[in-house]
């Protein structure tokens, strides 16, 4: 689950990582009351969109980016208003943007250096890291690909959390002045606490700035949470935003499917997140694009496939279906019924062809051959990836 | 001859009393499995499928001289069920159970590491020696004795890619699922050893997915370890960046863990490429063929 900055930085402020004061607005009027109140000589006016990249990001059909700098009230009312309700591109958020519903006014402070620093799990250590670079500010996709020295990686155990020396030997490393040693141990220490504790996933702070006065601060902060571990923060479930996120695929979330929207043509419905990927690389192998990702798990009913058919059949772009199942828990049968449900309810308006195989396969196989119902079958891979592919260019 | 088990070895069902659970002992019977036991704790006492089922899997050990368990625990107490069979000196732990947070799995590698348990998964279809030893939940029919060794992190792919060796006459000797989460017990590594090790394997097919770094790793050892000839097939690869697809480690994101780069690992490493799904099972006959010549 993803939220928003200034959701992340109320997180964190309760966790003892410094942030700055802020407010969140929803109208011009309101983010000029908000600067008045900071009092700060500038501001930071920044659009709140679940994507990163969002200082370069521009707003469509505008000049304006997604974070500016205000120094008076009437400024930051002016940016309020360019980003409010208006579309945010950024490298992140695709050629369709995201609308900004939501905007962080948030006071400044005197900038020495620029850092940068999260936490994660790191599959290879096996644990979770702090990583720390002195590129702050900048891609860190860049920074670790073309300068891999300057990322450094404290890896640290999840019950004894960070240690204060590993603190000291980041502090050394980043060159930071050893008066502000103290500052950076308060710092690294609070926020591998609340990565621990909230068991978020990612926690990016980017940039990490130290302070003329030689304090740090968390001038940016982007985190995300394990979805298997949200059973035990019941707290944390009022801060997601849906409006945030696809609506399709909230629905399938909530019929306990994995969907993925994509640009494509051709709908894929299949069972496990491994075949249901190398579904979308062999419709694609054979000239076709795949319109979603698709995995309706190992013990779904008909109920839930007939929803998956729904989520697949609602996006437009769709001209035909691929339903490839590989039956172990899954039975053939099972899907088999929910081709035919889904027929009744919902109504196929493209073609579908079906492959099955695996657990109870010839009287599924039977089932929709005896249902009158307008099915491409296929047997194997190949030709059901030929077939599909056929029938939506077709359309 | 196989790697990890056989039909000899004695296997217990934690979450045995789970609706999930019992059918699927069911299933492991079945097919010829040697199922002892279950542990369901403050259930001790009770039978599932004429198994005796105990609360603790110190007493099931004690009792039934299991040396392997398939976990069915729901995900917020299957890390726990880990920890109790490493404890408990069981050699073989089989986590099926989809859904664990990774900082649980984070705070029990280090035990499983320390032990000497072996663990593979979680969220894994489990492990399977054809016509001999079934521990999970893959359909054991699509499955025939032979000598390829089959491993993968995903379940239903390795379905379909047995499945193509099976038509193609290419039986296995063992098939591991290491399971779809970022932190797993067993690695392409782990497996290859044992693989390589084993004389009744002769080839080694490897289903791999964007995410992460173990397929090149894997790449790297199978170029200075492994003299048997491996094939491999990457799932995703048309997978867009920033997008997770559905199992929590598939995912692309600061451009690493791209199909690209771990396709260029493996050809490096003289691996036989499936071009397409559809082509694994040929993909290990050709590099089976060419070492052949």
């Amino acid at each position: 689950m993803k939220i928003h900055e200034y959701q992340a930085k109320d997180l964190l402020r309760a966790a003892g990582v410094p942030v700055l004061a802020g407010k969140v607005v929803r109208s011009p009027e309101e983010a000029a009351a908000a600067f008045t109140a900071l009092g700060t000589p500038v501001c930071a006016v920044k659009a709140q969109i679940h994507a990163g990249g969002r200082g370069k990001g521009m707003v469509k059909g505008s000049t304006q980016r997604g974070v500016e700098l205000a120094k008076t009230a009437v400024d930051a009312a002016r940016i309020t208003k360019a980003l409010l309700g208006n579309t945010l591109v950024t490298i992140q958020t695709g050629t369709e943007g995201q609308v900004v519903r939501q905007v962080f006014v948030e006071s400044g402070c005197a900038i020495d250096r620029e850092l940068y620093c999260a936490v994660l799990v790191d599959r290879r250590v096996g644990s979770p890291v702090l990583i720390a670079s002195t590129a702050g500010g900048m891609d860190i996709e860049e920074v670790a690909h073309n300068t891999p020295e300057l990322i450094l990686s404290e890896p640290f155990d999840p019950d004894r959390g960070l240690a204060a020396y590993q603190t000291r030997v980041l502090s050394a490393k980043l060159g930071l002045p050893t008066k502000s040693w103290r500052a950076a141990e308060q710092f690294f220490t609070s926020l591998t606490r609340a990565f621990l504790a909230l068991d978020a996933s990612l926690l990016e702070i980017n940039p990490l700035v130290l302070t003329k006065d030689g304090g740090l601060v968390a001038l940016d902060a982007k985190m995300t949470f394990d979805d298997n571990a949200l059973f035990r923060h019941k707290d944390l479930a009022g801060l997601r935003d849906e409006a945030e996120e696809d609506p399709s695929e909230t629905r399938a979330s909530a019929a306990g499917l994995s969907y993925v929207k994509l640009n494509g043509t051709i709908g894929c419905l299949v069972n496990g997140a491994g075949l249901a990927m190398s579904t979308m690389d062999l419709v694609k192998y054979h000239g076709g694009e795949p319109a979603n990702f698709l995995d309706v798990g190992g013990g779904a009913d008909v109920k839930q496939v007939t929803e998956a058919f729904r989520i697949i059949l609602s996006d437009k772009n769709v001209k035909a279906i691929l339903v490839n199942i590989f039956g172990g828990i899954m039975r053939c049968t099972t899907i088999a019924n929910a081709v035919i449900e889904a027929s009744k309810t919902v109504g196929f308006t493209v073609p579908l062809v079906v492959r099955l195989e695996g657990t109870e396969v010839e009287e599924g196989k039977k089932i929709l051959a005896s249902s009158g119902t307008a099915i491409i079958t296929a047997d194997g891979l190949t030709d059901a990836a030929q077939k599909v592919v056929a029938a939506a260019n077709a359309v | 001859m196989s790697i990890l088990v056989n039909r000899n070895t004695r296997v217990i069902c934690q979450g045995i009393t789970g609706k999930v659970g019992e059918f699927h002992t069911r299933g492991c019977l079945d097919y010829g499995t040697r199922m002892v036991g279950g542990v369901t704790p403050g259930k001790g006492g009770e039978k599932v499928a004429d198994l005796p089922v105990f609360d603790t899997v110190a007493e099931a050990v004690a009792s039934t001289g299991a040396n392997a368990t398939m976990i069915f625990v729901p995900p917020a107490f299957a890390a726990d069920a880990i920890l109790e069979a490493v404890d408990a000196g069981i050699e073989l732990v089989i986590a099926i159970t989809e859904g664990i947070p990774v900082l649980d799995m984070a705070r029990v590698l280090p035990v499983v590491h320390a032990s000497k348990s072996r663990l593979i998964g979680p969220n894994c279809p489990g492990v399977i020696t054809p016509g001999e030893c079934k521990i999970g939940i893959m359909p054991g029919y699509i499955h025939a004795p032979g000598h390829v060794g089959v491993m993968s992190r995903s379940g239903t792919l390795t379905y379909e890619a047995v499945w193509q060796l099976t038509q193609l006459g290419h039986g296995q000797s063992t098939c591991v699922g290491l399971g779809g989460d970022p932190l797993v017990g067993s690695s392409f590594i782990d497996l290859l050893t044992l693989f390589e090790a084993d004389p009744d394997t002769h080839a080694i097919l490897m289903m791999g997915e964007i995410g992460g770094s173990a397929e090149e790793e894997a790449a790297e050892f199978v170029k200075r370890h492994v003299t048997k000839p491996v094939a491999a097939f990457i799932a995703g690869q048309t997978a867009p960046p920033g997008k997770r697809m559905g199992h929590a480690g598939a995912i692309i994101s600061g451009g690493k863990g791209t199909a690209e780069a771990k396709l260029l690992a493996l050809r490096d490493a003289g691996i036989e490429i499936a071009e397409s799904p559809a082509d694994m099972g040929t993909a290990m006959a050709r590099a089976i063929a060419k070492r052949g010549r």
